[in-house]
């Protein structure tokens, strides 16, 4: 029987390279998908400069990569997690738990939040408040919450056309979602009165601040589950879709999408810098302390991410569309010092 | 045949000829008449689902296979990149790509210089615009490799960028360009120039098959060649692992376990096995093979593993099935002429039953090949730039590779995901062809 000698074979070369399958010698990645075209294009970079092997940069959302970064020390579990927000006391706990106690935070520079639409159809000018108005699930009116059942633009703002509202917002998975809540919503929610007119009715603030971010569920605002290239497609096939991008998502494809300002400001890389544009969050990867001289690399990966040449203004990461940080030279110096996360610095 | 006695009576009346239909012969016809029609139609859906199907893969994904390569003299300034003098390789590895940059700005402004007489819009930084990124790493590791270039002009032929190459395939036109931040419309007459000089032009590209995937700022660069290693370790694994165990486990079955309530047990438990959904394995794969046994992450050994376990059923159960359609009367002959029983299943039962097994292995190494979701959970779905040396490195794979690209936020990729599946259904093609060679060697009739 052929099948069975081929079989042997194979069971043969697998025995063979199972006992020349050392160390792990390549860094391993896991994290947010926002942060992810960052972290490729750095290890593409750190593969071509350095003798060592290119790291593998998995993606899957900062939570799980978290959740995979705080399993424990050793060489089967990655070394490097990426996120889109930075890791909460519960995940510090768990990994400490797990006896992930060094972690180093790298803050590699902002990330902007941009609402665009198709090209061909009407420009708009937000601001957050339009956004709670159109998207809040309940309003409050005259001391109750009544449901939302503003269906067109024109309702929500007389300048605005009437065209009927469709948004195409990040799913509840994605670590863009929370800041679309925080930095839209809740701050429409507040700027407009509508926080204090609820608490000044009794609402206590936690619950104001639930009832704030509730979104509809009424099919007028859509979640995306999946990343920034559904929804583009969700906008061609229905032209008058708003959708949440990142800046970088929307820069390369200008050819056919159109940027809302928000608060009378065009985001872009200058002004998310200068903190004129509101809504951007900061992007992270946490590094394993433990693992640093232990996985031959980590310790240059890291500090190769975050130097001038990189993450600078100038680098491939800015030409991509993160915004860098103006704070990168103590960035860089905790990291060539190895100073761990919560040691007072 | 019960129609056909029911039919006899009136028949045999006489009142009516053979050759004039009566209202419940036409009936009957018109029924028949009918069916024919509704499967005629029924194939007529699948022929245009899977032409439609074909022809937007198609179209949009031959481009991937071509690639626009612009011809450019680069001048190797010995003092940015060797300054001692000394060409020490260890030297030279130090000066990063970075440093590449000027190099290139300046050998092209002699090529602008050259073309600016007759072109005025033809400018260093506009022509820098129009390379791939990936250049400087490339020119990098040819000097390192060959550090006896520093000092001369050397002619490289570097990718265009995907923007410039859209164009040439007429994806990318000025009124794109116009309101695209990544290229202008200047660009787009300079690419004429160069195509008119003879520095640009678009040809056949092995890359996108044999390299390796690429970051989103160089979709131009991105290949295939680590998720095919990939998906050809884990196939060969399938293979070699499913097959045996899959051929023998129906044997004992169909052939020699006792029929009671613990077969009964394991073939209810194999039928449902078929149908769990493959995220399932992967969830095991990655408790047993990683967890526990501490295979690495990213592997296609472990892939080869996960995909072997879901495959197994499907083989074993058409693997039975083979076994049951071999007529009896061999089993019986070879017996009776004094062969043991696995004798008789060796040299007359299995070879009867190979064409059917191995078209069910087949079906479950498509299946296998075109998986994601398990994958998904043990680190496969990644972004990997080495080429895999043996099955314990980390690699990607074909349908992984088409998720990563459609992923992406540069619309050059969209070309390149489309490609990827013309790739994965040719790597599909030549399995069945395999399959069915295979089929015709084994095949007999009696």
């Amino acid at each position: 029987m052929s099948f069975v000698k081929l079989s042997a074979s194979a069971l043969a070369i697998a025995a063979v390279s199972a006992t020349a399958a050392s160390a792990r010698d390549q860094v391993a990645v896991a994290g947010s998908s926002t942060v992810l075209p960052y972290a490729s294009i750095v290890a593409e970079a750190f593969g071509e400069n350095f003798d060592f092997p290119t790291p593998v940069v998995e993606s899957g959302g900062s939570s799980a990569g978290l959740k995979k970064f705080c399993e424990g020390v050793g060489e089967t579990t990655i070394d490097v997690a990426n996120a889109s927000r930075k890791i909460r006391e519960k995940e510090i706990k768990a990994c400490a738990e797990n006896g992930v106690t060094d972690i180093i935070e790298v803050r590699i520079g902002y990330d902007g939040i941009v609402f665009a639409s198709d090209i061909n159809g009407a420009s708009f000018a937000f601001t957050p408040e339009d956004w709670y108005k159109a998207l809040a699930a309940e309003h409050f009116v005259d001391g109750e919450l009544v449901a939302n059942t503003l269906s067109t633009w024109d309702q929500v703002n007389p300048e605005f056309p009437a065209q009927p509202i469709a948004a195409f917002i990040p799913g509840t998975k994605h670590g863009t979602r929370e800041v679309f809540e925080e930095k839209v919503i809740l701050a429409g929610c507040e700027h407009g009165g509508y926080m204090e007119a609820m608490m000044a009715a009794g609402v206590d603030e936690d619950t104001a601040e639930e009832k704030c971010m509730a979104i509809r569920t009424d099919g007028v605002s859509v979640d995306i589950d999946g990343d920034y290239t559904e929804t583009l497609a969700r906008i061609e096939s229905n032209k008058d879709g708003i959708g949440v991008f990142g800046l970088a998502f929307y820069e390369n494809n200008t050819a056919k999408l159109q940027v809302a300002t928000m608060s009378g400001v065009t985001p872009s890389v200058e002004a998310i810098a200068s903190g004129e544009y509101p809504v951007s969050r900061p992007l992270f990867f946490y590094v394993k302390k433990a693992h640093i001289g232990v996985i031959p690399g980590l310790q240059e990966y890291a500090e190769f991410f975050v130097s001038d040449a990189v993450a600078g203004p100038n680098g491939p990461l800015a030409q991509y569309g993160l915004v860098s940080d103006p704070e990168l030279a103590d960035t860089q110096k905790m990291i060539a010092d190895g100073v761990i996360m919560g040691s007072g610095s | 045949m019960t129609d056909a006695t029911a039919n006899q009576p009136s028949n045999s009346t006489g009142k009516t000829s053979l050759f004039v239909e009566d209202a419940r012969t036409k009936k009957r016809n018109a029924a028949e008449a009918r069916f024919k029609f509704y499967g005629m139609l029924a194939v007529a859906t699948g022929v245009i689902a899977l032409v439609l199907l074909l022809i937007s893969i198609l179209s949009q994904g031959i481009p991937a296979f071509s690639q626009t390569f612009m011809r450019v003299n680069i001048t190797l300034d010995e003092q940015v990149l060797d300054p001692s003098g000394n060409r020490d390789p260890e030297e030279i590895a130090k000066v990063m790509t970075f440093a590449y940059d000027p190099i290139i700005n300046n050998s092209l402004q002699s090529l602008a210089d050259e073309l600016s007489a007759e072109h005025p819009e033809v400018t260093a930084s506009a022509l820098q615009g129009m390379l791939s990124k990936a250049s400087k790493g490339i020119l990098r590791s040819d000097v390192i490799a060959n550090p006896d270039l520093i000092g001369q002009t050397v002619e490289y032929e570097f990718l265009a960028n995907g923007r410039i190459d859209g164009y040439l395939k007429g994806r990318v036109d000025r009124e794109i360009a116009a309101l695209d931040g990544n290229v202008t419309p200047e660009q787009l007459d300079i690419a004429d120039t160069l195509v008119e000089a003879g520095k640009l032009e678009k040809r056949f590209n092995w890359d996108f098959i044999t390299a390796p995937d690429a970051s989103e700022l160089r979709p131009e660069a991105a290949g295939l060649g680590v998720a095919l290693l990939g998906s050809a370790y884990m196939m060969l694994i399938v293979f070699c692992l499913a097959l045996p165990i899959g051929v023998a486990a129906s044997i004992y079955l169909e052939e020699f376990a006792p029929k009671n309530w613990v077969t009964d047990i394991i073939e209810v438990n194999i039928s449902n096995l078929a149908a769990v959904p493959s995220i399932v394995f992967g969830i095991l794969g990655l408790a047993i093979f990683i967890n526990y046994m501490g295979l690495p992450n990213s592997a296609p050994i472990v892939g080869g593993l996960v995909l072997t376990l879901m495959t197994l059923p499907t083989i074993i159960i058409s693997t039975r099935a083979a076994l049951k359609a071999v007529p009896p009367s061999i089993r019986d002959a070879a017996l009776g002429v004094g062969a043991s029983k696995m004798q008789a299943i060796f040299h007359h039962v299995l070879p009867l039953a190979m064409p059917g097994i191995l078209t069910g292995t087949i079906i479950g190494l498509a299946q296998a090949l075109g998986e994601t979701a398990p994958l998904l959970l043990i680190g496969m779905v990644a972004f990997v730039n080495n080429y895999p040396e043996s099955m314990f490195d980390p690699a990607t794979a074909l349908p992984v590779q088409v998720y990563n690209f459609t992923q992406r936020s540069d619309p050059a990729f969209v070309e390149r995901a489309s490609g990827a599946i013309i790739v994965l259904l040719l790597f599909l093609l030549c399995m069945n062809l395999i399959a069915i060679i295979l089929r015709r060697r084994f095949e007999r009739r009696w």
